[in-house]
């Protein structure tokens, strides 16, 4: 027996004491029927292999480790971000749970979502009865200011109509005739949560914007100096929404933040569970469509709602995640040239902080090779920081990147004499990627935390940036935009090329020679 | 020290009786209405705890039950792990559902063994338009060309399948054909069937029944030598390794345990099952079905058993080894000796950090009851308990074996409910999942997840009751949570219910 009262042993240590070794060791033996171990050597060696990666990439059905979710959790953390809305997804309510277990493990956060809680009878007869009680429980159960309806594919598929539904659950007394229950139809068997955060951010402005689905005049647009910002999906979005606030107040620009989910995933422990906490308001929201201009920081999270905005009169800009050093100037110059408002001296420097920083440390990582997966924004705008290092992108892939978006990465690529040899990889999952690092080995991995499989698998070290992060904490915290964030993901990536330095040279007597104090 | 411990049970019913008056005036009257049959307060000695249950959630509130796909995938089959699972419709389901349960297990990942995998068939429009079959004979062929060592594919049908009448039968069983009888199972467990993950665990173990056993020679040998000593471990998940410090128990008595299910389980173990001479059933709710069927067919009885705390553990070993002669009944008697000094020396560091310490449980299918035994172990006690998807039967069960006099039992609790009935009551520790935790957390109430352990485990067995022991320690004497009020600013009163 090794477990003990002084010293527990949990998961990590228990089962290697040598009863439990035993014990497993039998039950393959006698109870599993195992391959030959020589047949499962033989089946490693061959998945590590060109012909196997030919293989692979000739599967035209099956997808395997897919790096995308699909469309309602999009919505759900859209519809968070505006004040005291409750997200209310009409469908079948294991989705829910879901969603809301995915936000919640990877902010460490509650995530407050409902569900219309659709059944058997529901898919007969369509869900109308749910959305007419869900929407009156939710309205006096959690006093929200808005409930935000998006679907799942159970009501897509059977063609539930919510501008119908919602009518006629006003119609019903539901909620009152004049509240807000903007609704986005959110199908998961297209395009992936990048697609349902568009569509449900589109389907709230619209709601303001255009008349409040046939109940109020549509808005005039008035237009002022405001700048309205749209973060898209963004696993950083605690973190660089405040950051991007700090630098609008830094150039003195005033400025809505549409969709502002940063408070409600990042509420204080204090003894009173916020529900609901900051958003944009539904005032705001709605006056957002007096501002100059709209600028996105995600051009594949926005492509419905930019030009909707566009077609009121707005300027749109969007970026793709911008990170470093030029993609950081192209956003604050676009923010200066908007505002006619200068850039302040304080961001100059912080600026020449980040070239400093990249100056000083830019010796280990030029050169090196670096595979990419993620939304397609943040592939975009890590590629582009990687370029801009001297390093090389090699593998970029994005399972949501469709075919106009490979073009986009191709051109980053043909920016720069580091993009040469890089290769972009639409539709592709992380099985397609464990081929590329097998056959095209690279010296590091930046993706999500399903991606340390790979790194156990091929052995590329594996630096987590993206969305989901489930078993590292607190990097949402972090900003990765503006030039401070810039920094953060410099140092991400830099601790990880040093820690492999480091486990690679400590062997005394062998190669301890470099393993070096000073660097 | 808590409200709980200083009153009297009259004055508990009381409280909780008006807790739940409390809460219902919230709902729209027909909604009050349905909720209220899911609420009550245990009187002591009546047959069940007073509350109905496996009934629709009330749509718009906030459920924390999943769906039959989960039940399925995410329980019965998701862990065997030599088989594919295909979550067959759009990528969602299975991507939230990747690796979440902690279902460990030994083999090779990607080669032999594929549980922390995710498998998809990715609907597009264009399959909800044409129909997805013939994509799903492809899949097949290409899982079958890229991982040549799986011993089996499952269909774990998401919500179009049922919807757009896709016929997955006829495709795994043509498929199966030309294989050359390759097991291939199609699970019928869209999210929509049913009122929580329940229907899905019914359904995956109708699947292995019809799919599985049915397609085994009556007489076919077992591929080992029978012993008069050889049980299966049914429903256990491996949460952490719970099989495993389970496992170790009944081999250490003297039986033999020829398959573990699901956790760390393999096609082969399913299919020696129906040769077992016990089944030894531990998640009651997910598995009952198939241990019934067994009796049924095969003659094989079943006993449950608890391997949560000491105290359960011992008699869950005595009940087992009554299905056996003297050697395997002192075998029993061996193996509880032998670890009686561990659990001593466990309860003797635990027990007074704490001794007196109240638990309010939400939590899957055998939980609410199970670990109610291990709390007492180190004098806590569970003043609130319910089941996310339990029934009748799983209420009865806790009434006639668990539950104290006055505990407050709450079926299907909504988000709403949950957040007020802790609120008021004010237990030290609140157990539950992930999409409570932080709910808690923010309220500075210690929590535990009790269906992932918190990352932690195993807690089955005497090897994991020192990991529960801890854990509850850690949780509940945290330094942290003396910091949730500023210095500068007064406690919060005692009694919100009094404040309020």
């Amino acid at each position: 027996m090794t477990q003990n009262a002084d010293h527990v042993l949990d998961h990590f240590e228990l089962f290697r004491g040598p009863e439990y070794q035993q014990m497993l060791a039998n039950k393959k033996k006698m109870f599993e029927n195992p391959r030959d171990p020589a047949e499962v050597e033989r089946i490693r060696e061959w998945a590590k292999t060109p012909e196997y990666r030919e293989k692979n990439f000739a599967r035209e059905a099956l997808t395997v480790n897919p790096a995308k979710a699909c469309q309602p959790l999009g919505a759900v953390f859209a519809a968070v971000g505006f004040e005291g809305t409750i997200p209310f997804v009409h469908g079948s309510q294991g989705c829910v749970a879901y969603y809301r277990s995915h936000l919640s493990r990877h902010f460490k956060e509650p995530s407050s979502c409902v569900s219309s809680s659709m059944t058997e009878d529901a898919a007969v007869f369509g869900g109308l009865n749910n959305m007419i009680d869900g929407l009156a429980n939710t309205y006096s159960m959690y006093k929200p200011k808005m409930i935000a309806v998006s679907t799942t594919c159970m009501a897509e598929v059977i063609g539930d109509d919510l501008n119908a539904f919602i009518k006629t659950s006003k119609e019903k007394g539901s909620v009152p005739a004049e509240y807000d229950v903007p609704f986005a139809h959110t199908p998961a068997f297209v395009g992936s949560h990048v697609t349902g955060y568009d569509n449900a951010l589109k389907g709230i402005i619209e709601h303001f914007w255009d008349g409040k689905a046939g109940t109020a005049p549509k808005l005039e647009r008035q237009p002022n100096e405001k700048i309205n910002f749209i973060g898209g999906f963004d696993g950083y979005t605690v973190g660089n929404t405040r950051e991007v606030k700090r630098i609008f107040e830094t150039m003195g620009i005033e400025y809505t933040i549409l969709a502002d989910n940063s408070d409600v995933f990042d509420t204080p422990t204090d003894g009173e569970f916020r529900m609901y906490d900051g958003g944009t308001t539904l005032e705001d929201a709605a006056n957002a469509i007096h501002a100059k201009a709209t600028i996105s920081m995600q051009h594949y999270s926005t492509e419905k709602t930019l030009p909707f905005i566009a077609g009121h009169g707005q300027e749109v800009v969007s970026f793709n995640h911008p990170i470093g050093v030029s993609a950081t100037d192209d956003f604050i110059m676009a923010l200066s040239r908007i505002s006619g408002k200068e850039i302040p001296e304080q961001l100059a420097r912080e600026r020449g902080r980040l070239v400093d920083a990249m100056a000083d440390s830019s010796a280990h990582i030029h050169g090196k090779k670096f595979a990419i997966y993620g939304d397609p924004d943040l592939c975009l705008g890590l590629a582009a920081f990687l370029l801009e290092l001297g390093a090389e992108p090699t593998h970029v892939l994005a399972t949501n990147g469709t075919k106009q978006w490979a073009e986009k990465v191709q051109a980053v690529f043909d920016s720069s004499p580091f993009g040469q040899n890089c290769h972009v990889y639409p539709g592709k999952d992380l099985w397609h990627m464990r081929s590329l690092l097998f056959t095209e080995p690279v010296d590091f991995l930046i993706g999500n935390t399903y991606g340390k499989y790979l790194e156990r698998d091929t052995g590329t070290p594996l630096i987590r940036i993206g969305f989901p992060i489930f078993d590292r904490h607190h990097h949402h915290r972090y900003p990765v935009w503006g030039y401070q964030g810039g920094m953060n993901v410099l140092v991400w990536i830099l601790d990880k090329i040093f820690d492999e330095i480091d486990r690679n040279t400590n062997v005394p007597a062998k190669t301890d020679y470099s393993f070096d104090i000073i660097r | 020290m808590s409200l709980a411990t200083t009153q009297s049970v009259a004055e508990i019913k009381a409280r909780n009786k008006e807790l739940i008056e409390d809460v219902l005036k919230v709902y729209p009257e027909k909604t009050a209405k349905r909720r209220a049959k899911h609420l009550s307060v245990h009187e002591a000695g009546k047959s069940d705890c007073g509350v109905k249950s496996n009934i629709k959630s009330v749509p718009g509130v906030m459920t924390i039950r999943g769906c039959a796909y989960a039940g399925s995938k995410g329980v019965v089959w998701g862990p065997i792990k030599d088989m594919i699972h295909i979550s067959h419709g759009p990528v969602g389901c299975g991507q939230y559902s990747w690796a979440a349960r902690r279902n460990y297990y030994i083999g090779t990942t990607g080669i032999d063994t594929f549980v922390t995998m995710q498998f998809t068939s990715d609907f597009q429009e264009k399959d909800i338009v044409f129909g997805g079959d013939k994509k799903l004979a492809k899949i097949m062929d290409e899982i079958q060309e890229l991982f040549p060592l799986n011993n089996g594919i499952t269909v774990q049908s998401e919500c179009p399948i049922g919807l757009i009448g896709d016929d997955i039968e006829a495709v795994s069983k043509q498929k199966s054909k030309e294989y050359e009888g390759k097991t291939i199972v199609p699970v019928r467990c869209e999210g929509f069937r049913g009122v929580s993950q329940s229907l899905g665990h019914h359904i995956a173990n109708d699947s292995i029944r019809d799919w599985v056993f049915d397609k085994i020679a009556p007489d076919a040998p077992p591929k080992f030598e029978p012993t008069p000593y050889d049980v299966a471990i049914i429903g256990d998940y491996n949460i952490g390794g719970d099989a495993w410090s389970s496992r170790i128990l009944l081999e250490e008595m003297g039986l033999r345990v020829i398959a573990q299910w699901s956790g760390d389980g393999s096609l082969a173990e399913l299919e020696a099952t129906p040769k077992a001479k016990l089944n030894v059933l531990h998640c009651y709710r997910s598995m009952n079905y198939i241990s019934r069927h067994m009796e049924e067919k095969y003659g094989i009885p079943w006993c449950e058993y608890n391997f949560f705390g000491p105290s359960k553990i011992a008699e869950s070993l005595r009940k087992i080894a009554g299905f056996f002669d003297d050697k395997i009944k002192e075998g029993a008697e061996r193996v509880i000796a032998k670890y009686q000094p561990l659990m001593d020396a466990v309860i003797a560091r635990y027990r007074p950090r704490l001794e007196g310490k109240t638990v309010m449980l939400f939590v899957g299918g055998l939980r609410p009851r199970h670990v109610i035994g291990a709390y007492e172990d180190l004098g806590m006690e569970v003043v609130g308990t319910g089941y996310e998807f339990g029934h009748n039967d799983d209420y009865q069960r806790t009434a006639q074996h668990y539950v104290k006099d006055g505990t407050l039992i709450y079926d299907d609790v909504t988000g709403y409910e949950f957040e007020k009935f802790v609120e008021k009551v004010q237990p030290d520790l609140v157990g539950s999942g992930i999409k409570e935790k932080y709910v808690f957390q923010k309220m500075g109430v210690p929590f535990r997840q009790m269906h992932s352990w918190d990352y932690s485990g195993p807690y089955h067995g005497y090897d994991g009751f020192a990991i529960f022991a801890r854990d509850m320690d850690m949780a509940i004497n945290s330094p942290i949570w003396k910091k949730a009020t500023p210095p500068w600013k007064a406690a919060p009163k005692p009694t919100l219910m009094a404040a309020e």
